[in-house]
Order: structure tokens, then sequence, then C-alpha cells
């Protein structure tokens, strides 16, 4: 019992996540990007239920007599049939050269640009923990003349190399066009330095007594990996794959751009944005509503994940 | 240090061999063919086709397309798919214009970046601090092309500053002096977008750094002997957070292509990353592997001289 007392007067009053909770609040930056996000998540849940299930948000619906609209402009129209005509009555952010309503389409492009965004970054965290993992736990294997350690590494010296976007360029160009493909392309070409980052952090966790322990325990070496020590190191890597996903919805519109994005009918802020380039001086709605869209949810991503990444690593705090 | 230059030559060789094969295989692989760009042409007949095929040693199998890529590569026969122009004259040609474009913007990008980011690390939390923290987050943030067209009406309106090609169309008996003013024209609005995102990454890794220097114990040593501030700060602490930027600087060297398909591709400038975005639109294996492999050496190349230029900087490394 006295010894129960001890312990809870020793325990810290807050746990790891509360005490990194509060460091986060303090930069109000990053605290309210973090709100943006949740609030943007949401809405393109929402949105994704409502444009599948409700016809008034449909965004492929094309009203030919109607496009080219400027935000706001309110639904008067004697040609377009009642039943598409668009939410509230309203063309709240206009429509585009095939009168299609621009809201609705942005509605449908946030979920396809954020799930561009988590699929790939995903994808690099699988494999970057994988051959992290690997290299960092088998680091000594000797396999004949070369090591584990060596073998991977080196592997990720060599896709280091290549230059990044003209390589996902070249790829999404030669493979047929799919969703699919730009976001396993993206992951693919991005997991090496979190792969660099686990090898270093398993490095310092491999001769550690927890794992000495569960090792004494003969619990099988893929669980001392993948329960024991993944969560260990997993922090400082879910921190930068923050800003991986920012990046990915960039490199997804960069890829829009060069007409190797997204195909329509799929919208994606990326592709609302390079199709409405055309029309920048007769329709600038077209290409400004997606741009700063782009520009404000990157720049959260950005914002939260430095703010994260300060309060998950206390050399880099600001307030001593 | 000459063996050390020499070990590290050596296992760079080694790892281009792999990147060379890993990306020829990457491209042949994927489906789709140069033969099969335009398969409705009446004019491209089976046989024209199959002698097309014949000349690429496109039947052949991959290992041995590899081999015949590289010995035409280093004997300098290797011909371009789409033109059958020699592959390396068109790269060297495009080389020789993205360059004056790559310096400009790097110049632009280190002469920017250092005294933002020294002074905002000196006048830590104020306004210019927080401000340009924003910015550089900003600016990272917007897509490279939006900010492109942004700048693009915004200029041509105020400046009337060029925004296609190299030079000026029909001025090429004009004297030297006027073709190279109006060079240097051209090159302002896309050397200036280029480097907007270097810009804001550099100084915010200036700032961190001299961020890190200025607490040091030498600092204070050299402030309590009496030393003037711009003395200490310059000479003292400046240089000390110098030394991660002789890598950063051999890192920046590979961005002559990757990084400039964009832009580029905006501007109507005819250089490596254009060159690569034609290829990679007409299926033209050769100048895409080529140019894969000539960045992948420029990368290797970049490594190794901020490997060297570090060790004779900093002289607690021994090689």
């Amino acid at each position: 019992m006295d010894e129960q007392i001890a312990a809870d007067a020793l325990a810290p009053s807050k746990g790891i996540f509360q005490e990194r909770w509060a460091i986060l609040k303090r930069n109000h930056m990053a605290y309210a990007s973090f709100w943006f996000l949740i609030a943007l998540f949401s809405f393109a849940i929402m949105g994704k239920v409502f444009t599948q299930n409700i016809i008034v948000f449909d965004p492929k619906i094309v009203r030919l007599s109607e496009k080219l609209l400027p935000p706001l402009t309110p639904y008067t129209s004697k040609i377009t049939p009642i039943e598409d005509a668009p939410a509230m009555g309203i063309y709240l952010l206009g429509t585009d050269e095939l009168g299609r309503d621009v809201f609705a389409r942005m509605i449908e492009g946030s979920f396809v640009s954020l799930t561009v965004g988590f699929v790939a970054v995903g994808i690099s965290l699988t494999v970057g923990i994988f051959f992290g993992g690997l290299a960092g736990f088998y680091g000594r294997v000797n396999l004949g003349f070369i090591t584990v350690d060596t073998l991977i590494m080196r592997f990720v010296d060599i896709m280091l190399c290549f230059p990044s976007f003209f390589l996902i360029l070249t790829v999404v160009a030669l493979l047929p066009p799919s969703i699919y493909n730009i976001m396993i392309v993206i992951g693919l070409t991005s997991w090496m330095g979190i792969a660099r980052f686990v090898r270093a952090e398993f490095l310092s966790l491999r001769d550690q007594d927890f794992v000495t322990a569960a090792r004494s325990q003969a619990i099988p070496e893929w669980r001392i990996i993948f329960i024991h020590m993944v969560p260990n190191a997993i922090a400082p890597v879910l921190v930068s794959a923050t800003i991986g996903v920012a990046t990915a919805i960039l490199t997804e519109s960069s890829l829009s751009f060069l007409g190797f994005g997204v195909q329509p009918p799929d919208a994606t802020w990326g592709n609302i944005l390079a199709d409405g380039k055309t029309f920048l001086f007769d329709a600038p709605w077209l290409t400004f509503i997606p741009g700063f869209t782009i520009l404000f949810v990157v720049l959260a991503f950005n914002l939260c994940g430095e703010g994260l990444r300060e309060a998950f690593n206390p050399k880099l705090r600001s307030t001593p | 240090m000459i063996n050390f230059i020499f070990r590290n030559i050596w296992q760079r060789v080694i790892l281009l061999v792999f990147i060379s094969i890993i990306s020829h295989s990457v491209i042949h692989l994927a489906p789709g063919e140069p033969a099969l760009v335009d398969p409705s042409n009446p004019r491209m007949k089976p046989e024209d086709i199959q002698r097309i095929r014949a000349a690429y040693h496109l039947d052949e199998p991959l290992h041995m397309q590899y081999v015949f890529w590289v010995r035409d590569l280093f004997t300098g026969e290797l011909k371009s798919f789409k033109d059958n122009q020699p592959v390396l004259e068109k790269i060297w040609d495009r080389f020789l214009n993205s360059l004056p474009l790559f310096i400009v913007s790097m110049m632009i990008v280190w002469f920017l970046a250092f005294p933002i980011g020294i002074k905002a690390a000196l006048n830590r939390n104020s306004k210019f601090d927080r401000a340009s923290t924003f910015l550089s987050y900003a600016l990272i943030s917007i897509p490279g092309f939006f900010l492109a067209y942004l700048l693009i009406i915004f200029m041509v309106k105020t400046f009337d500053v060029p925004v296609i090609g190299m030079r000026t169309f029909g001025l090429e008996e004009a004297p030297f002096l006027f073709r190279s003013m109006d060079r240097i024209w051209h090159l302002t609005l896309p050397a200036l977008i280029s480097a907007v995102g270097g810009v804001a990454v550099l100084s915010r890794y200036v700032r961190s750094q001299m961020l890190e220097v200025i607490h040091q114990d030498y600092m204070r040593t050299a402030r309590a002997k009496g030393l003037p501030e711009d003395q200490v700060i310059y000479r003292h602490g400046l240089r000390n957070a110098l030394l991660p930027f002789i890598t950063m600087f051999g890192l920046t060297i590979p961005g002559l292509i990757g990084g400039s398909v964009i832009f580029e591709t905006i501007f109507a400038w005819p250089g490596m990353g254009r060159l690569g975005f034609e290829a990679i639109l007409a299926r033209d294996f050769p100048v895409i592997l080529t140019l894969t492999f000539f960045s992948a050496i420029l990368v290797l190349l970049g490594t190794l001289i901020s490997d060297i230029l570090y060790g004779v900087a900093d002289p607690r490394i021994k090689l």
C-alpha cells in the first residue's frame, strides 16, 4: 500500500502527450492551424457524403448556359432545369467554363486532394519504417560480403540521387493515368528521409534495456520491432509526415499543371487550378479560389508540423 | 586527402552504375513504347515500325538494350528517338541555356537569404522576425506556378518585363550590348521566381544557425573583451554559423534539372527541365535516361564537392 502511494507521488503529474499538447498550445499559429486542419477534415468528409448522396451538390452537372459566372451569382436561369440548380440557389464560388458549380467541385476536390496527400504519405511511411527498421535492427547481420545496413542505406543513397520531381513526372507520364498511380509514385519516391530517421532512432533504441528485457522473454523479433520499438521511434517520424502531406499536395498540383495530375472527372484543387489558368483574365476566381485554398491548407500543414516538431523536440523549443 | 577523394569518387562511380541500371529498367519496364506513340498514323507501316525498332535495338532483351545504351552514351553516338540528333549535343545546348538562369537565381537566393536570416536571428521575436518567418512559410506553401502567374500579371503590368523565351525575336542583328541587355531583361522574371522558394528555405536555415551560435560562450568572450558588436557578429558568429551551408551549396547543384521543369515550361525557357518534359511527352527514352543519369552525376558531384569543402573549411574534421 505504502509503495503504491510512493509510486503515485513519483509519477509525473501529466502524461507525455498532455505535456506536449500544452507546449503546442503556446504556439498560437500552430494551434490555430491544428484546429483549421481538423475543421478541414470534417468539411472534406461531409463534402464527400454530400456530393455522393445529395444531388444539388453534384460537381459533375454541366450547365452550358451558366458558364463562367462570378462568385455569389444567384441562380435565375430559365433554361437549366430546376433539379440542376446549385445548393441554396446561389453559385457561392461561381461556375467554370462548363457551367459546373465551383463550390461543389472544391468540396469534392478537398476530399480527393487530402486523400492523395494522406495515402502518398502512408505509403512512404510504411516503406520508410520497414526499411529503416530493418536497417536499424538487423544492421549488423552479414549477408556474405555486405551487411544489411550497408545494403539498405546504399539503396537509400541511390534513391536520393534521382531528381524526385523529374522521376515522378517520368513514371506518371509513362504509366496509364490513374489517381492511384499518382499516390503510389509520390509515396515511393519520398520514403528515404523517413527510413534514415527510423534507422537513427532504432540504432539508439536497439541496445536499451526494454529491448533486452523483451528479448530475454523470447518475444519474437517482429513483435519487438513493431510493438516495442516502433511506438518509441514514431513520434518524430509522424511529425515530419505532417509536412510530407503538404509536399504531396503541392506535388500533385504541379503534376496537374503539367497535365499529368489526377484526370477529370475527378476534381482536385490542383486540377481546378490548372484548368482555371486558361481563363485567368476572364474568370480570375477559377485561379484564385483553388490557388489560395492550396496556399492556406499547405501553410496550415507546415505550421502545424513545425509546431509539433518543436513540441516533440526539446532542443528546438523557443522558450528556454 | 588524396586518398579520401579517390575513395569517395570510387564509391560514387559504383553508385552511378546502380543508378543507371535502375533508371534504365524503370523506364523500359513501364508500359508504352516509342513505336506506339502514334499507332493511327497512316504513314507508319508495320515495316517502318520494324525498321525503327531494329535501329534502336528495341527488339533486343533488356540487358542488351542497357549495354547498347551505355556503349552509345560513352561513344557519343546516342541518338534521340524524336529527331535523330545526338543526345549529348542536345543536352549540352540546353545546359548552356539553363546555366545562366541557375547562376542568377542562386545569386539572388544567397544574397537575399543571408541578410534576412541574420537580421531575423539578431532581433528574435521582433516584428521583422515574425513577419519573415510567416512570409517564408507562405512562400514555401504556395504552388510555384500559381505564384508565377500572380507575379507575371503584376510585373508585366507595372514593369513591362518580357516573360517568354530567352531573347526578343528579330534582334539577332543588333549590337552585342543590346543583345546582352535583352538577354538579362528576359532573365529577370524567371530567375526571380525560381529564387523565391530558395530564399524562403535558406533564410530559415540561416536564422536557426545564427540562433545556435549566438548564445555560445565564445560570443560572450568576444563581447567581454570589448570587441565592437559588428565584429562579434560577423567575424565570430557568422563564420561559425557558415559551416553547414557548405553542404547546402553542394546540394543545390542538382536543382539545375529537377527544380526547373515547371518554371521553364511557364517561361518557355529552352533549358534542361523543358528538354526533359518534351522528351517525356514524346517518350524519347534516350534523352530521358541520359538526363536522369546526368542529374544523378550532378547530385553526386554536389555531395563530393561539399564533402571536400567541409574537410577543407573545418579543421576538426580529419579526412
